[in-house]
């Protein structure tokens, strides 16, 4: 983890830039799935973005973690930059890959199990070590609020869990890498609300040591746990501003007010 | 309010109708299959006997065993799969999990089924000129694998292809995600997952290399041999070649014998078909997702 000891209590305009995106349009083919979208998301924060389906949302997930290499089809223009460094520069995108940590909507348990789901990223990275591994399988696990349930069956295959288990799986999974940003996309979508509730919970803790960008379609839940949140709109980023003011009607766009009151989308 | 109207009188008619028609031609599909096992059974079954297998043929093939044309399939096959093993699940790998969609992977994917498309004796002259000729091997259990190891490969790189295609692209995104290169997801995840498919295509590859007849006719296997072969560079007798050769070219042949020969044939396959289906429920009762 980052080796920031103070605890941010509420987010911090001064924070250092941690991802800064700048004129981004990114193409499949013909369609433009963002275009022209500039902002830029601090250190400990959770930065939500809200929109309807086709918004672009995902597609900037995908660019920030570069797996437009895996899709022929994706184009990426503009430059997103992690700790100051553009992306689309970097020569070793799997040490990108291994500081941002995806969670996608539908939890994809690996048909290993437990106890391997979580240690694939250590040992992907060469952490050997049975005893270190223990260590970081434990932790990951209880922070993903998911230890309780699983301590006695580490060994029982990840594709078997519930649904709900497995999207905390893949939280957990994603917290192995140690990563300092951590992108989730509509997490809740296969989750019950009580573990929503408690992910979100885990979320608000984990942000005093990393970055959280939370791509969501429940608006509310941007309203509870974003700092400032994004609305993006048929591949636009129409509006970016502190998540109370976008929820009090405070912003300047129509379509912005519409949306988080519920007229459309 | 339920009663059946005249229109779901005839629905149900001729969806009986069908129902007999498909099941009759299911039965018609086993009726070859039946006989010919039958058949062997009965006439060939009594040609089999310890002797028979583990001897070799005497009086001119007439009387005697079928030793070396059984160890001579066995190493042809052998030989065959250490060369198309690694060639076919290589090749596989390649073009399903790096191969980018251009012209010249489609190419190659149309090449794979038109090369299985070849008819075997095309094949065999091909092994002829490439392998006895050129590369001098000489008629040869080598020359003979290697013909039966490409007429093969189609089998492995489609049943490889398919198997590891269906390993789910999610998992791979998830890996790859985190950090781990090609390499590393095909390792970790793709190939543990795909394994059952790959083994099933590699047997099915067996029972058909060990059938043929025609590509190892000019490459490498003999009529007849005093001697067992001694390396990959002798010839060898073949179960398949053996039969032709008792049933059509040797004169007073006691009917038992080519009977016997076919029944070693078939079980030969049968066996190794089996060995296939066992194998895939194994593994399907520890599927994994």
């Amino acid at each position: 983890m980052v080796n920031t000891a103070e605890v941010v209590s509420s987010h911090d305009l001064q924070a250092p830039i941690k991802l800064g995106v700048k004129d981004l349009s990114i193409s499949y083919g013909d369609h433009l799935a963002l275009r022209n979208s500039t902002f830029e998301i601090r250190e400990h924060e959770i930065f939500g973005i809200i929109g309807p389906a086709n918004a672009g949302k995902t597609s900037f997930l995908k660019a920030v973690n570069r797996m437009d290499m895996f899709d022929p089809q994706m184009e990426v223009s503009g430059e997103i930059r992690f700790n100051g460094l553009d992306v689309s520069k970097v020569r070793n995108v799997y040490g990108l890959r291994r500081r941002i940590g995806v969670v996608f909507p539908l939890p994809v348990g690996l048909p290993m199990s437990v106890y391997d789901n979580v240690a694939l990223a250590p040992r992907l990275a060469s952490t050997k070590k049975r005893a270190d591994l223990d260590v970081i399988v434990e932790r990951c696990l209880r922070r993903a609020a998911l230890w309780d349930e699983v301590k006695d069956r580490l060994n029982t295959l990840g594709s078997l869990l519930s649904g709900g288990q497995q999207q905390r799986l893949t939280i957990a999974r994603a917290l192995s890498q140690e990563p300092e940003l951590l992108m989730l996309d509509e997490f809740s979508i296969a989750v019950d609300p009580v573990t929503t509730m408690r992910i979100e919970d885990v979320l608000k803790e984990l942000k005093q040591e990393i970055t959280i960008i939370l791509v969501t379609n429940l608006v509310q839940q941007a309203r509870r746990l974003a700092d400032r949140t994004a609305f993006f709109l048929d591949g636009e980023c129409v509006e970016v501003a502190e998540t109370e003011e976008l929820f009090s009607g405070e912003v300047k766009d129509q379509r912005t007010r519409d949306y988080v009151d519920g007229r459309f989308g | 309010m339920f009663s059946a109207s005249e229109l779901n009188h005839r629905n149900q008619r001729i969806q009986s109708l069908f129902r007999f028609f498909l099941g009759g031609m299911t039965v018609t599909l086993m009726v070859p299959v039946v006989i010919i096992l039958t058949v062997l059974i009965i006439k060939g079954g009594p040609a089999i006997s310890f002797e028979f297998l583990f001897t070799n043929p005497t009086n001119g093939m007439t009387a005697g065993g079928i030793f070396p044309a059984l160890l001579g399939t066995i190493c042809l096959v052998l030989v065959a799969l250490i060369a198309s093993v690694p060639l076919g699940i290589g090749a596989a790998i390649y073009l399903s999990e790096y191969a980018p969609d251009n012209a010249f992977t489609r190419i190659i994917n149309l090449a794979i089924i038109n090369l299985a498309g070849v008819p075997s004796i095309v094949h065999a002259l091909f092994g002829l000129g490439a392998f006895v000729i050129f590369f001098k091997f000489g008629t040869s259990i080598l020359a003979a694998s290697l013909t039966l190891a490409i007429l093969t490969l189609p089998v492995v790189i489609v049943a490889t292809r398919e198997s590891l295609q269906a390993v789910p692209m999610a998992f791979r995104e998830a890996c790859w995600n985190m950090g781990a290169t090609r390499w590393q997801t095909i390792r970790r995840v793709v190939l543990p997952n795909a394994i059952t498919g790959i083994l099933t295509g590699v047997i099915l590859e067996v029972s058909r290399t060990a059938g043929e007849t025609a590509p190892i006719m000019f490459t490498g296997a003999a009529f007849f041999l005093p001697l067992l072969p001694q390396s990959v560079f002798d010839q060898t007798m073949a179960l398949s070649l053996h039969l032709f050769v008792v049933s059509t070219q040797v004169p007073n042949m006691p009917e038992h014998l080519p009977y016997g020969v076919a029944l070693v044939l078939i079980c030969l396959v049968l066996m190794m078909n089996s060995l296939s289906i066992a194998l895939r429920m194994y593994l399907r009762g520890k599927k994994k997702w």
